[in-house]
């Protein structure tokens, strides 16, 4: 049988049947005259329509950023059998799940205590205490990890009597690590959350665990939604032959095998461990601005040496090789050096089609001090810096490492802009390439401005969250993205001409 | 009672048990074995009651119905997440509610506007910021025709007066503004959200649109989203009967349209449950009759295009059957396709709205069979609609939580699930075909002539994809080609 051809969205609607109905609906639509929806665009494209767009100072408009308590459970899954627990309402811990289900493309199970009216009004503690009770005997976790959404914010539950009353009514067994983080979303982001869970998390497990030390290392990765990141670090401490410990590990949470079975805590850091990182030689954070509270703590209270060293680019991943190796007293092995300088090859080789483009960037403050690092080293030009969540902190450290490269004389950072204002900007000052998550593709499609996609959330690309980004062979994955994009832009904008090359 | 029934209530009461006293009192009045009859009285399940704190529910909130669902797809209106940021980034585009326009400028449907609350707008109150913000957006978007202020969480609970603010500036602007009272915790589930929703479609813009004429054919389309162009698919076969479109709701709707529906012969609802208050309500006040109809499969769609044709006149009636004679090979080809493939194959489903029952058709249609149904916020109403449409014994439930899914899951060893991105990666992992029918897997559309063959293709690859062929348990020796699961 000849198999009839199956037309779905993509195609159906351009029908010409499709698009009369479309021209014939607008009669109930009152729309505007076409000549005036064109007239408003090119006006939105202007200096004058960027100056008022930039005084606007109440609203937000596309912004990149989430909430403190996606942040939370996020962290909290990267623990072994740790079930998140979230006091609030159920609509947001949907949300959390679904948003980095998309992401990932995995499962993620957390728990909401379902606050509604009446918890408005008369506090929350009957919500926690079944809460516990339930998710205890259906889920069996090893650890119940909570933060918190507005509602038990702004009523101000108080979580600590609540789980206290859980155990003296022996809801929950005595022993059984219950962290509580205060993650309200009218303050910060989801790099917040993520910070205040992680200290939360450790405060209470490594409780008592003074001891001998264990010649480990920690590593905080942050909130760093790369998968491949996560396996890559492990990879590379295992050549140099360092003892780590990965706080919070989500890589198997969040790509884990498929073996036909649905496992609710797929992996995480192992609780011992994560117990034991008090007694770590030291703990390195690889995103500053996502661990400021977790590190100070393990300063002051386990008095242990702290660094931060983001290793995304060569000079970044070099200094990070270089700290380690004095820390743990174990060399660098040639294999690394090896692995550099492939990286570097790369960047040779691909240099003629990213030196000298210009580049806009939209994302978390970490990952674009990284990025930024990184094109520069490449002959790149930073130009639009715009992070939603990125703080005066932020701004200065990016315009300290603008200022040391030639390359970033044309570099202006925007704290607390968005990406409309970002829209304003590819307009009135055109670059060569965007980086930014998937909502960025909006700003591609308005402006022409071709979207590497690098950051978080990836919902319209798959598996990029797989491939690390980190390290040198983190590099190599990045000079494939950007100089591959560069190429496809090429041959799309010379396909009629006679520039169309086959080599390049 | 029968076996099938017993069968089922033991397997139901064997679940149960793994919950403490208190949950499992409460979840076993949202499970039931299924009696079409109406007659067995434990066959009846609980609905729209509070979830237990917990237990995982899959549920989502007041705002998720309010802005989410109703009236985020109104395109020409600047839909506002009043609150903080998390809410409105989150339901950022996902529900695929397909409009044309030109976005940012004369429409808004994939914008995320928010008012990103900070600690200072919970000490202070967010009027002030409110108001400043509405204005700024004026300045930004001149041609919005109206905006929405969807409240979340802290708006309630800080007794701001977004009524006010928008009265305010709707006499300054001279267009709507809507104040929605959708905050996340009120009600039990999205289910309120729709609700006040639709009360302010009522209260703000229904009877206040411009329509130059009226024709005795005119009907207005309610409850279809636009989800991959769903309620496109659905026009053009109501405009091939000679009906008239003035409004759909409220996928690719303009404000002009919220305006108008009342003026139309008859309201075609789809989504019962998200916008049957506001069919009621034309009822009453204007006269408007409404009647409920199923575009899933070609089944239900003969049904339907007859059932609407009653009506009109006869110029419609033979329109109807003239349609049904010149679609219906074109049905029964995708049906010969694909019928051979899936037939005999076994369904759960667990989704909201009204696809826990509109879709049985369409998997009827294909051979399948739907073996367990439930919805995530439905009421008495929507299961009393749900009963008859599925076998004796078949699995009924409420509210599901993970741990009943997978439960279910084991023991009926279904063919596929139909359920939500929540759901879909654990199903996964389990290596049972899963299909995302909240928002098509993003396909679609799956309504009308059009959508049938679509919804065919992709119940096909879901069942018969060779990649669950692939998965095998560790440890497990395995013949080649089994699945796992399954």
């Amino acid at each position: 049988m000849k198999l009839m051809k199956i037309r779905d969205h993509n195609e159906l609607f351009l029908d010409r049947e499709y698009q009369e109905q479309f021209a014939k609906k607008k009669e109930f639509e009152d729309s505007w005259p076409p000549e005036r929806v064109k007239e408003v665009a090119e006006w939105t494209k202007t200096e004058e329509y960027k100056e008022k767009n930039f005084a606007r100072k109440n609203i937000k408009i596309n912004p990149a950023k989430a909430c403190q308590p996606l942040g939370a459970i996020f962290c909290a899954s990267g623990f072994a059998d740790t079930m998140p627990f979230v006091q609030g309402a159920q609509g947001c811990v949907a949300y959390f799940r679904s948003h980095l289900n998309r992401h990932f493309k995995e499962p993620l199970a957390a728990i909401s205590t379902s606050m509604t009216e009446d918890a408005a009004v008369f506090g929350g503690l009957n919500n926690m205490l079944e809460g516990l009770e339930n998710a205890y005997s259906l889920y069996k976790p090893k650890m119940l990890a909570v933060s918190t959404t507005c509602i038990a914010e702004v009523i101000g539950d108080d979580l600590n009597a609540y789980v206290k009353t859980a155990r003296e009514k022996g809801l929950i067994p005595p022993d059984l690590p219950v962290p509580q983080a205060h993650t309200p979303s009218f303050v910060g982001s989801q790099i917040n959350g993520y910070d205040n869970e992680l200290k939360s998390i450790l405060t209470t497990i490594t409780a008592g665990r003074k001891k001998e030390p264990n010649g480990k290392i920690n590593i905080i990765p942050g909130f760093d939604t790369y998968t491949g990141n996560y396996r890559e670090m492990k990879r590379l401490l295992d050549i140099m032959d360092v003892r780590h410990t990965i706080l919070a590990d989500v890589s198997d949470t969040f790509d884990s095998p498929n073996t036909g079975e649905y496992k609710l805590y797929p992996g995480g850091t192992p609780l011992e461990d994560a117990a034991d990182s008090i007694n770590a030689a030291a703990t390195i954070s690889l995103q500053r601005h996502s661990t400021f509270k977790t590190l100070d703590y393990i300063e002051k209270e386990w008095n242990q040496k702290t660094a931060v060293l983001p290793p995304i680019g060569i000079r970044n991943t070099d200094i990070f090789f270089d700290e380690i190796s004095k820390i743990s007293g174990k060399p660098i092995p040639g294999e690394l050096e090896d692995e550099r300088g492939r990286a570097v090859d790369a960047m040779v080789d691909s240099h003629p089609y990213v030196h000298g483009k210009r580049f806009a960037l939209i994302g978390d403050p970490d990952l674009l001090l990284g990025l930024v690092s990184f094109l520069m080293e490449m002959g790149g030009i930073p130009v639009h810096i715009v992070s939603t969540n990125g703080d005066k902190k932020f701004e200065e450290e990016m315009n300290a490492i603008l200022s040391e490269n030639t390359f970033g004389a044309e570099g202006k950072v925007y704290i607390n802009r968005d990406m409309w204002h970002l829209r304003s900007l590819l307009f009135t000052d055109p670059v060569d390439l965007l980086i930014g998550n998937s909502y960025a593709k909006f700003l591609w499609r308005d402006t022409g401005t071709p979207l590497i996609r690098i950051g978080f959330p990836l919902f319209d690309r798959h598996h990029l969250h797989r491939y690390p980004i980190i390290g040198y062979q983190g590099v190599l994955n990045l000079v494939t993205q950007v100089v591959n994009t560069v190429l496809d832009e090429l041959d799309r904008k010379t396909m009629n001409t006679t520039s169309f090359d086959v080599i390049r | 009672m029968s076996t099938a029934i017993k069968d089922t209530q033991k397997m139901i009461e064997e679940i149960l048990d793994a919950y403490p006293e208190k949950a499992k009192k409460d979840r076993a009045k949202h499970l039931a074995a299924n009696d079409p009859s109406g007659q067995c009285s434990t066959c009846q399940v609980k609905s729209n009651i509070k979830s237990r704190p917990g237990v995982m529910t899959v549920r989502g909130c007041a705002y998720a119905g309010a802005k989410g669902v109703v009236w985020g797809p109104v395109k020409d209106q600047i839909t506002i997440s009043h609150g903080p940021i998390g809410c409105g980034q989150y339901s950022w585009w996902a529900r695929r509610n397909y409009y044309n326009g030109q976005t940012g400028i004369d429409t808004f449907g994939t914008m995320q506007i928010t008012t990103d609350f900070q600690e200072k707008d919970i000490v202070y109150g967010g009027d002030k910021g409110l108001d400043a913000a509405l204005h700024e957006l004026k300045e930004l978007f001149p041609l919005a025709k109206g905006m929405g202020i969807l409240s979340e969480c802290p708006v309630g609970l800080i007794g701001d007066d977004i009524e006010s603010v928008a009265k305010k500036v709707q006499k300054e602007f001279k267009m709507p503004i809507v104040p929605v009272r959708c905050e996340g915790f009120r009600g039990v589930s999205q289910s309120l959200g729709h609700h006040i929703a639709n009360d302010t479609i009522r209260d703000h813009v229904l009877g206040k649109g411009r329509l130059e004429k009226t024709t005795p054919y005119d009907v207005a389309l309610i409850g279809d989203y636009n989800i991959g162009g769903d309620a496109w698919a659905s026009r053009k076969m109501l405009e091939e009967m000679g009906l008239r479109v003035i409004a759909q709701w409220t996928g690719d709707a303009s404000v002009n349209e919220m305006g108008i529906a009342h003026k139309s012969k008859l309201n075609l609802i789809h989504c019962y449950r998200s916008m049957n208050y506001i069919c009621r309500h034309m009822e009453e006040q204007y006269g408007t009759p409404w009647t409920e109809f199923n575009f899933f499969c070609p089944t239900k769609i003969y049904e339907s295009l007859r059932k609407i044709a009653s009506y009109f006149d006869d110029t419609i009636k033979e329109n109807a059957e003239k349609m049904i004679e010149k679609y219906r090979p074109v049905m029964d080809e995708v049906i010969a396709q694909f019928r051979p493939k899936l037939e005999g194959k076994k369904v759960m489903l667990y989704v909201g709205g009204l696809r826990p029952r509109h879709t049985i058709g369409a998997y009827e249609d294909l051979g399948m069979e739907v073996i367990a149904s439930g919805y995530e916020f439905g009421h008495s109403d929507d299961y009393k609609r749900t009963y008859p449409v599925m076998k004796e014994g078949a699995v009924i439930m409420d509210d599901a939580t993970l741990y009943e899914l997978e439960e279910f899951t084991r023991r009926l060893k279904p063919d596929m699930v139909g359920s939500g991105i929540k759901e879909k990666y654990s199903y996964h992992k389990l290596g049972v075909p899963f299909r995302q029918m909240h928002s098509w897997d993003y396909s679609g559309p799956y309504h009308g002539f059009d959508g049938f063959p679509v919804f065919a293709r992709d119940m096909d690859m879901t069942v018969n994809s060779p990649t669950w062929k692939l998965i095998r348990k560790r440890g497990v020796p395995q013949k080649p080609g089994d699945a796992i699961g399954r």
